[in-house]
């Protein structure tokens, strides 16, 4: 259409959707309902979500190297004729000590990396033993000064700390949880026996509290060095973790790491795989239904304008026969469509902002805790922009096919009917 | 004098279960500046050969050729674009957009053409809105004015364009006499003064006097084809038309 043309469409649609009001009005709502409902819902799912994916990033390392190999090493049989087909039967394994060798110099090449802090772990069961009663925990053993830059636990320690471990190399840190459990007290003494048959006996010098049963009753922290001794594994660490700057950095990061020192290092994102294909299914689900919404509404659109095509079949008739193109006219009425769809939109986003306002309000307890937490929501402009292209499109959707059936109409058909 | 419309072998029948044929074999050639009068009984398919000529129907068989161009090749829009700037149309039932002034009804082809500026486009249509005594009506709605106006404000609008041929179909069928008299001295106004092509369908004697030539129909034929300053002009003879 030419420049004046285009107004000219836009008069003409203007008149027909003022022609019907009451009918663009309610369908104006269900655009405005839609897009709304839209904007709030993404708010709430997108909020928890980034609330959630926050929490699991610092709930776990960024990234954590692990005395295991990806693929098993090649037999020295295996070796020597890589291209041979060799059955080998009754092969024993080489038994050394499980860890990770050489953790130092890996850990020095690690911490290298900008942004990049690590720690070593060293983890095995062991069982507590306090007046005749047994508790089997996790222990690990770890460096003070390193692990308070790779996670949060030193947050989470309610009485004595984590440097406590330095000044008292018996020390162990263990869960408030067992308190109760095993009956003892902050300072007392607890025997530790491995599987590896040492006994030690070590004193309560700190108590943490993560909020997870799991953890709480299930771990202990002792010196590395104590821990190496305890499960006769000198020098070695079976853990390596790492906490970034960037935690979305952590899948290079890993890559690089495993690619250089050959140890199975994993990210946040490869451990956690599964909880986000999760999250991925439920934005799959929220988005369908939201848009169902939409798609809801955009039945009205086209209710209105396939109304306004009967009624003004003579109007049609008359510009078509005076020599607008068949563009033209379907212009006039796709416009009416994304008119609705984008008045819609305005008032949706919005009516949407209120509800986000609203529901940003909502004081919740989470089970398990006692304090009380807003809903998590998501400000993002993007899930607007999207909530509006989705309503204006939808619209045209809806429009264009009793735009085409208008621009499809024979001027003489109507003329014949008439004189 | 020049050709500015001609047909060969015209013939539209409408198709179905019982094919009914609007016209047939219809040939005639119109030139620049005549004022072609259409008569016959009704059901003789006088619309018919209008929508025809005025490149709103396709002919079942046959051709029409508008100043000099075979238009049987053109696609819809193509018509549409020759409709827009080279012809102009008053129905019977005046068809103005009821929503738009009777200055926007006039402006609408213009501002779909664009081929003058916009306030040229403004003064125009004011003009020709004067000349057909409405300027004092022109921000009125079409439903505000009497028949005869509207009429007028229809005929403004096919004027709009500056087109070739104007075509009008029983433009006085609703009116009184006093605006019929009205509707016809403006059309032979523009025919005989200002140079244009009119072709006029009606069913009144006294209209049909005002042009110079009158085609008769008969069942979709031509029956008769020359001057209307013959007695047939009243509908009383059917003289031999020469062939
Ligand atoms: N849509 C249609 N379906 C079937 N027959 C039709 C249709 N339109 C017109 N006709 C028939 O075609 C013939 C020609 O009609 P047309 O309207 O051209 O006549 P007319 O001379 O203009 O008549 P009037 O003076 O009443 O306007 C008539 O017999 C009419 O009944
Ligand atoms: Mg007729």
């Amino acid at each position: 259409m030419r420049p004046g043309g285009f107004r000219l469409g836009l008069a003409i649609a203007a008149t027909h959707l003022a022609s019907r009001r009451r009918q663009t009005v309610m369908s104006l709502l269900g655009v405005m309902l839609g897009v709304a409902f839209f904007l709030a819902v993404s708010a709430l799912m997108r909020g928890s979500e980034r609330d959630f994916i926050e929490r699991l990033i610092n709930s776990q390392p960024h990234v954590m190297v692990s005395d295991e190999f990806r693929l098993p090493p090649l037999q020295p049989a295996r070796q020597l004729h890589p291209r041979a087909a060799v059955a080998l039967s009754n092969v024993k394994p080489s038994s050394e000590v499980r860890g990770i060798r050489g953790y130092k110099q890996k850990m020095e090449l690690i911490a290298a990396m900008p942004g990049v802090r690590v720690a070593p772990v060293l983890s095995g069961q062991v069982i507590l033993t306090f007046a005749g009663k047994d508790h089997g925990v996790l222990m690990n053993g770890v460096v003070p000064k390193l692990m308070s830059g790779v996670s949060d636990i030193e947050d989470k320690i309610v009485a004595g700390s984590l440097e406590a471990l330095d000044a008292n190399p018996n020390g162990i840190i263990i869960g408030e949880a067992l308190i109760g459990k095993l009956g003892v007290k902050m300072g007392g003494n607890v025997t530790i026996s491995s599987p590896g048959g040492q006994i030690r006996t070590m004193k309560i010098v700190g108590l943490f509290s993560t909020g997870a049963t799991a953890i709480d009753e299930g771990q202990a922290y002792v010196l590395l060095k104590r821990a190496q001794a305890i499960l006769n594994r000198p020098d070695r660490a079976n853990r390596l973790i790492m906490q970034l700057d960037d935690p979305y950095r952590a899948r290079e990061i890993a890559a690089e790491i495993e690619q250089r020192i050959a140890y199975r290092t994993q990210s946040w994102q490869e451990t956690s795989e599964n909880i986000t294909a999760v999250l991925v299914i439920r934005n799959i689900i929220m988005y369908s239904v939201v848009s169902a919404i939409l798609v809801v509404a955009s039945f009205g659109i086209y209710n209105v304008i396939s109304t306004v095509v009967m009624e003004k079949r003579r109007d049609i008739a008359i510009l078509k026969a005076i020599g607008f193109h068949t563009d033209d006219v379907r212009r006039i009425f796709l416009f009416e469509g994304m008119a609705i769809g984008a008045m819609g939109s305005v008032v949706g986003v919005g009516f949407g902002l209120v509800l986000m306002l609203i529901l940003g309000r909502v004081e919740i307890t989470l089970p398990g805790t006692t304090t009380l937490v807003n809903l998590p929501l998501y400000w993002g402009f993007d899930q607007m922009v999207l909530a509006a292209a989705f309503a204006i499109l939808s619209a045209a959707g809806a429009a264009y096919f009793p735009a085409r059936r208008a621009a499809m109409l024979q001027p003489v058909d109507i003329l014949r009917g008439q004189t | 004098m020049s050709e500015v419309l001609r047909a060969e072998g015209l013939t539209r029948i409408l198709p179905g279960a019982v094919p009914v044929t609007l016209v047939r074999d219809i040939s005639l050639s119109i030139d620049h500046g005549e004022f072609v009068m259409i008569m016959g009984p009704s059901g003789s398919g006088k619309s018919s050969l209008l929508y025809l000529l005025g490149l709103l129907d396709a002919p079942t068989a046959g051709k029409v050729w508008l100043d000099g161009r075979d238009t049987s090749a053109f696609g819809e829009d193509e018509l549409a674009e020759l409709r827009l700037a080279s012809l102009g149309f008053v129905f019977q039932f005046h068809f103005l957009l009821a929503e738009f002034s009777v200055l926007d009804n006039v402006l609408l082809p213009m501002h779909r053409l664009g081929s003058l500026p916009e306030e040229g486009r403004h003064a125009r249509a004011r003009q020709l809105l004067a000349d057909l005594g409405l300027a004092d009506q022109i921000h009125r709605r079409p439903d505000q004015l009497s028949g005869g106006q509207r009429q007028r404000v229809a005929i403004a609008r096919a004027m709009a364009n500056d087109p070739l041929v104007i075509m009008a179909d029983e433009p006085t069928g609703n009116l009184d006499t006093a605006s019929s008299r009205n509707v016809r001295d403006i059309l032979s106004d523009f025919a005989r003064n200002r140079g244009k092509t009119v072709l006029a369908v009606t069913h009144d004697p006294d209209f049909a006097q005002a042009g110079d030539r009158l085609i008769r129909l008969v069942d979709g034929r031509i029956a008769s084809d020359g001057d209307t300053g013959t007695p047939d002009a009243a509908g009383m003879q059917l003289p031999t038309p020469p062939p």
